[in-house]
């Protein structure tokens, strides 16, 4: 199970470009137009991480996170998700970037392959930024009562919350 | 705008916080470290975000998008019920959700805004969302990326030893987040108007 998945990756790497160089694409042409587009989404990101890792981690250093995880644990505990976790949990749906700088805040401190670093990860990688999306969308089309959205949106957040501390642990 | 209020909170109760317990020279020291941490985590995940963001352009360019948007057109029917006839319609969604899948963040958020559209000039327009526009945000809210590409970056980035084992995690959460949005969007569209 664990070498199947170990290659994933690799054969994404090799299948993909088989594949395009297969219908005639130009692969290697495709493939760095496509790693440029990433650095430029990377100068949007940089400003963001370091005002907002800044902040996460005078956090930290403040001790208010950890006191705050204190104050939480048995509520946390009951439901399966770790309390370093729940900074992550509500800043989620709010702010995409807000969450990649907690969750590596997270996994730096804990470090990545602890559970609490492992269900942060589960975390970020299995959600979107709810509020975010709604709003794009409903002011796209007009809409003006947005009914169910909201709440359904949000119970599958609270999915997500609720299965990743297991997940992590379990598979 | 949010953001102003999340970074002036965290600033404000770290300061008030060190005070009170007599942390504020670790504070001020995580003030120069964060900002620091921020900048090397970006380096270190630059390159897995790169060659990511190379084979999506890859997938995009040899038509395997537009592939996997045919196979999904007969299963997303039964989801959005009012845009089965409507071929705009249904091209549209199916090519949102298959970006949507393949991590093209940058190309299923257009895809996504001309599906939501259609599907509200199909109900008619007005200032309420029909049940079909509804079930099409609560897709894009919840996440169907099969690689989480960015995740394993900050993974690598922290010195994992294996960013991508998380996947299998990842997609039974995933599949629980998405089955319970579609649940409730399809039982909560009867009674809520």
């Amino acid at each position: 199970m664990n070498s199947l998945l170990a290659a994933v990756v690799p054969l994404i790497l090799v299948g993909v470009p088989g594949w395009a160089a297969l219908r005639g694409a130009d692969v290697f042409k495709a493939l760095t137009d496509g790693a440029a587009q990433g650095l430029s989404l990377f100068k949007t990101l940089a400003p963001t991480l370091v005002a907002l890792m800044t902040g996460i981690t005078m956090l930290r250093a403040s001790g208010a996170l950890d006191a705050a995880a204190q104050l939480l644990r048995p509520l946390t505990a009951a439901l399966g998700i770790p309390a370093e976790c729940t900074p992550l949990l509500l800043l989620r749906p709010v702010s995409g970037s807000g969450a990649l700088a907690v969750g590596a805040e997270i996994m730096k401190n804990f470090g990545a392959d602890s559970l609490v670093g492992r269900t942060a990860a589960v975390m970020l990688g299995s959600s979107e930024t709810t509020f975010y999306t709604i709003g794009v969308y409903f002011g796209a089309t007009g809409v003006a009562r947005g009914r169910h959205v909201l709440v359904c949106a949000l119970l599958a957040d609270l999915t997500v919350f609720l299965v990743a501390g297991w997940a992590a642990r379990v598979l | 705008m949010v953001l102003s209020w999340v970074w002036l909170g965290m600033a404000a109760v770290s300061v008030v916080f060190g005070l009170l317990t007599g942390r504020i020279e670790a504070v001020s020291r995580g003030a120069l470290e964060g900002a620091g941490a921020a900048v090397q985590l970006c380096i270190a995940m630059a390159g897995v975000l790169c060659l990511w963001s190379g084979i999506m352009e890859v997938m995009r360019r040899c038509g395997l998008a537009g592939g996997l948007a045919r196979l999904l057109r007969g299963p997303l029917g039964l989801l959005f019920p009012g845009a089965r006839g409507d071929g705009e319609a249904m091209e549209a969604l199916s090519a949102n959700v298959s970006a949507n899948l393949l991590g093209l963040g940058n190309a299923a958020t257009p895809l996504g805004l001309r599906a939501a559209r259609r599907l509200h000039t199909l109900s008619g327009g007005g200032r309420s969302a029909s049940n079909d526009l509804c079930m099409l945000v609560v897709l894009n809210t919840a996440s169907l990326q099969l690689v989480p590409a960015t995740v394993a970056g900050v993974r690598t980035a922290a010195g994992s030893a294996a960013p991508f084992d998380i996947l299998p995690a990842v997609w039974v959460t995933s599949v629980c987040s998405v089955l319970v949005g579609v649940l409730a969007a399809k039982l909560l569209s009867r009674t809520w108007r």
